[in-house]
């Protein structure tokens, strides 16, 4: 049923949709992601923290990139901030976009987290005399980012999908070279079915890892520890 | 060594203490004993600031403070003269029982670390559990997760140790261990203060016992007086209460 040009094109189109998933979405994907967890952090202890003025832009800060499409964020920082004179290359622009709105979703995350860590812990830190960062950075932070663990895994593997909407704001990660290719050779439903199978790929492995992780992550000598 | 003139202490329109004063000396092991809700573990939890007060003044060492105004330096050091054993342990999850021991000593105290463990080993031994020091919590039984806690406690060497409550979580034949240790401590001659329904420890171990009831203190003076000519009415019926309850009071 499978001619063997569509065969060839099939084989040859793998490396080449490969190549920019490798180059770009997995690179555009581990930067962004590495900056929504520090804004996610940072973004959930303010809150936690109920540091006054902070924690209203933070929860501001939330409802906004929560409450818009992705796709709309990354139309107004590509195509809508030059008209203020910020002009921004594709990958900047997206990385700053991707990080932006994977942050907040992050953030609740990590929020609900850290109260998810019993009040006694912060407590008993506070009675030895450890400082309130110190606490935190030492034994709320690390029991509520393992708490957290499964649910910003979901996160990533969402956004690995995610940045194929990368394509409308120019960046030539792999669904723009699928669409490329396929235009080229006029051969739409095989390769869309395979760029659609690369991407499971990476969320397969993800998903492999992230369940190595999480049974090697100490449960501090919990269940799985 | 600690004295509590006034202490205040409101949740809203409920008013949990209503005047506290409080008088703890070098060497003295004080009982806090009353009903629930009578106010005992908010006054020790003010005592260490964990809450803070509506009014009332602490004189520790000699120092003044003004419990409602505190200043956090103030509470900083205060802290690092006092100790805190919680009624559920509160040990730190995701540390060993040697790091709960050693982790204060080493992050708050600045001391070198082969130094801290050593002391570490040394307090778990007291509390007779050098053979569980890489244990987590989560591997530790009540009895045990609650000796780790006092020898945190101890480890800071504190010139007061406020105890809330510390068996109130263990089934009964886990208090004992725990009773103790503490009654090793109060034979050391540690100063402590202890909110307790553990009526043998209170008659036994502590030197003094103070009668709280609807926050305030009803009677106060030594075990034995208290406990064999209670002065007031309120001490006699809670007293009463606990003996036809059953539980025994030696």
């Amino acid at each position: 049923m499978i001619s063997e040009r569509l065969m060839e094109i099939i084989l040859d189109s793998f490396w080449q949709i490969l190549l920019p998933g490798l180059a770009v979405t997995i690179p555009l994907t581990a930067v962004s992601f590495f900056f929504a967890m520090i804004i996610a952090v940072i973004t959930a202890m303010v809150q936690f923290a109920k540091i006054p003025v902070l924690r209203h832009i933070a929860r501001f800060y939330i409802w906004v990139a929560r409450g818009t499409p992705l796709l709309v964020q990354l139309f107004v920082v590509f195509y809508g901030l030059p008209d203020l004179g910020i002009i921004l290359e594709p990958i900047p622009a997206a990385v700053i976009v991707f990080s932006l709105n994977e942050g907040a979703y992050c953030a609740e995350t990590v929020r609900a987290s850290l109260e998810a860590v019993p009040a006694g812990q912060m407590e008993a830190g506070r009675c030895v005399g450890m400082s309130y960062l110190q606490v935190m950075g030492r034994i709320v932070l690390p029991q509520a980012m393992r708490i957290a663990f499964p649910s910003l895994s979901n996160s990533l593997i969402a956004m690995v999908k995610d940045t194929s909407l990368a394509s409308n704001i120019t960046v030539t990660e792999m669904f723009m070279e699928t669409q490329r290719i396929a235009s080229r050779y006029t051969e739409f439903l095989p390769l869309y079915i395979e760029v659609g199978l690369i991407y499971l790929l990476f969320c397969t492995v993800l998903t492999k890892v992230q369940h190595v992780v999480e049974k090697r992550l100490s449960t501090y000598g919990g269940k799985g520890g | 060594m600690l004295e509590i003139r006034g202490l205040k202490k409101s949740f809203g329109s409920l008013e949990v203490l209503r005047g506290i004063d409080l008088t703890v000396n070098k060497g003295d092991v004080v009982a806090i004993l009353g009903s629930s809700g009578s106010g005992k573990t908010t006054l020790l939890r003010c005592l260490n600031f964990l809450e803070a007060s509506d009014e009332g003044t602490m004189v520790f060492d000699g120092e003044t403070f003004q419990m409602a105004q505190m200043r956090k330096k103030d509470v900083a050091r205060l802290r690092a003269k006092t100790a805190f054993v919680f009624q559920d342990y509160n040990l730190f999850l995701n540390k060993t029982a040697l790091q709960n021991v050693t982790e204060g000593l080493i992050v708050a105290r600045r001391m070198p670390k082969d130094q801290a463990v050593e002391l570490g080993r040394r307090m778990l031994a007291k509390v007779g559990l050098s053979d569980r020091e890489g244990h987590y919590p989560s591997q530790l039984s009540g009895g045990q997760q609650q000796r780790v806690a006092i020898a945190r406690a101890l480890a800071t060497d504190p010139e007061i140790i406020y105890f809330d409550e510390p068996t109130s979580a263990l089934d009964p034949e886990l208090t004992g261990e725990v009773l103790s240790v503490m009654r090793n401590l109060a034979e050391e001659g540690r100063t402590m203060l202890v909110v307790t329904h553990e009526m043998g420890f209170a008659r036994h171990v502590s030197n003094r016992v103070v009668f709280m009831a609807e926050g305030d203190v009803v009677e106060s003076g030594a075990s034995q007086d208290v406990f064999d000519h209670p002065q007031q009415e309120r001490t006699r019926a809670f007293l009463r209460n606990i003996y036809q309850a059953g539980v025994p009071a030696d």
